[in-house]
């Protein structure tokens, strides 16, 4: 059945700061690059900063890892009025696209005219993500993971990409096309950290940092800041660019999945998946369509396994047959064309967090915006629908498709 | 396809460099393990198994656990090879494994695994436990493979 608010608010400003290789931001801070992306995202909305009312965080508010964002802060720094809606979702990355749907809640209860969601993310050598695990203080539960030494989400997403290959017979190289297919759409963005082709030589050469992952098989450690405003379908028409329409958002996931690769509790076939079948088909039910119906898939890649299991649970191909549909080249675009290869929907078409830049999921939100628009570098064809995803990560992971006005 | 590394034994992680701590929903775990005592919290009403342990049984509803004496024996389930000490960045070869736990379905034990090298570490090997002291008197189960 069609969702009740389908269509109903659209984003209608982007906003993000330069991309930073981790610590290069410095010595700009956290609410210096939040507030330039909030800024960018009001003036490219055509609204003024006076009218944002709502925030609707995810990550629990976090700014990276080891920090807070607070309304209060904002409204001080901003000189915004009131504010009605003050909300975040629970957990980390998940959360990303869900974000977008949070603000949605608020918009369609009339807490809110006008919400920011957005992430800002510095890393400094204490706040770096690639040891965060490994420098959090011990607890009663993470005694039951800490002392085995998986102390980055590398290491820990390794364990699930094993599984995978146990199960299924996936290769190595099945993950090095995740990273080579990306990183061709990266060479025409200014903005991109990681801009020249990849080969396979050198996937190969990558130093194994968590066997079966290399190095390239990791994201980006970036800084910057990204903010999207999300409003409701009629002030959306009075902005100054056309609207990208929320068609289907929904965040959440099973108790199979739960805390994922802080348990390692989870069954066959959740413990070698992307925990995204249970908001995938939130978001099927929500719009009536199928990976079939998809134009461009923007999917959260902070290691590219983790691609891969997100194209079985979102049913781009069958449980197992990840490998064999990214092999054959189906996550690429294809620029002369404007379309996929060999049948796929490209995947990821602004170089992801492999190689374009890693705010934590809000990337991947703005290129949705982009291609539905029409207006993105590497602009898919007639792209009336994208699909954004927030992180393989513990609940909730999130799901978000955005329609073309 | 890349030739496969030869990483050579897959050693334990050193116990000086490790902590743990306990909350009384996790302590008998630990203090069984102390004990040189392999252990998962049981449910004591429908018999459910969880790990880590948690104040509720997730099935019946129930607070009240059970400690039950385990084989001491297990199942790969999944692993990574690593290959820097976490700690000091220095080279170290170790293996942390994902354990299935005899005599206690479901239960998962989060580890490391040494007995031989660690590119002969397969999913499904058979491996039982070992005891590493570890910093505050604690004791940390380890597992080697029969």
């Amino acid at each position: 059945m069609a969702w009740a608010n389908q269509d109903k608010t659209a984003i209608v400003g982007i906003g993000a700061t330069d991309y930073y290789v981790r610590g290069q931001s410095y010595p700009r801070t956290v609410y210096d690059m939040a507030c330039e992306a909030i800024l960018k995202a009001c003036e490219d909305a055509g609204i003024s900063i006076k009218q944002i009312d709502g925030f609707a965080y995810y990550s629990g508010a976090g700014a990276g890892y080891t920090g807070k964002l607070d309304s209060g802060t904002f409204m001080e720094m901003l000189g915004m009025p009131h504010i009605s809606y003050s909300a975040t979702l629970t957990s980390g990355g998940g959360g990303s696209v869900g974000s977008i749907g949070l603000a949605t809640a608020g918009l369609m209860n009339e807490d809110c005219t006008y919400c920011v969601s957005l992430m800002t993310l510095q890393q400094l050598p204490g706040a770096r993500l690639g040891t965060v695990f490994g420098k959090m203080s011990t607890d009663p539960e993470n005694s039951f993971l800490q002392p085995s030494g998986l102390v980055g989400p590398g290491h820990l997403m390794s364990v699930l990409a094993r599984r995978h290959m146990h199960l299924y017979g996936t290769t190595q190289d099945a993950f090095g096309e995740v990273a080579m297919a990306t990183r061709a759409n990266t060479w025409n963005r200014p903005k991109a950290v990681r801009k020249k082709a990849l080969t396979k030589e050198e996937y190969d050469a990558s130093p194994m940092l968590a066997d079966p992952l290399r190095r390239l098989d990791f994201c980006l450690e970036t800084d910057g800041a990204v903010a999207v405003i999300t409003t409701t379908r009629d002030r959306a028409k009075d902005c100054r660019q056309k609207p990208a329409y929320v068609h289907a958002v929904a965040h959440g996931g099973r108790r199979e999945w739960g805390r994922a690769f802080t348990w390692y509790g989870m069954p066959d076939p959740y413990f070698a998946s992307s925990g995204h079948e249970f908001t995938a088909n939130r978001v099927w039910d929500q719009s009536g369509l199928t990976a079939r119906d998809i134009d461009v898939a923007l999917l959260y890649d902070h290691f590219t396994p983790m691609v891969l299991m997100q194209l079985e649970d979102y049913g781009f191909c069958e449980r197992g047959e990840g490998n064999d549909y990214v092999l054959s080249g189906k996550l690429r675009y294809d620029a002369a064309t404007g379309k996929g290869v060999n049948g796929g929907v490209p995947v990821n078409t602004h170089g992801g967090n492999l190689n374009e830049a890693y705010i934590i999921g809000m990337t991947h939100v703005v290129e949705a915006v982009e291609q539905v628009r029409g207006n993105a570098i590497s602009q898919v064809k007639d792209c009336e629908f994208a699909l954004a995803t927030g992180g393989p990560a513990s609940l909730p992971v999130s799901s978000l498709i955005l329609r073309s006005a | 396809m890349s030739e496969a590394i030869k990483y050579g034994p897959a050693k334990l992680l050193p116990g000086d460099q490790l902590h743990i701590t306990a909350s009384a929903d996790t302590e008998p775990f630990w203090e069984a393990a102390r004990e040189h005592r392999l252990t998962a919290c049981q449910c004591a009403d429908c018999g459910h198994f969880r790990m880590p342990p948690t104040p509720v049984c997730p099935e019946c509803s129930s607070f009240r656990k059970e400690w039950p004496t385990l084989p001491g024996t297990g199942t790969v389930f999944s692993f990574a090879i690593c290959n820097r000490n976490p700690v000091t960045g220095e080279p170290y070869v170790y293996v942390p494994v994902v354990i299935d736990l005899d005599g206690a379905p479901g239960a998962r034990l989060i580890s490391n695994v040494t007995g031989c090298d660690a590119e002969d570490v397969e999913i499904g090997m058979k491996v039982s436990v070992e005891w590493t002291p570890i910093n505050e008197g604690w004791v940390l189960p380890n597992f080697r493979k029969v």
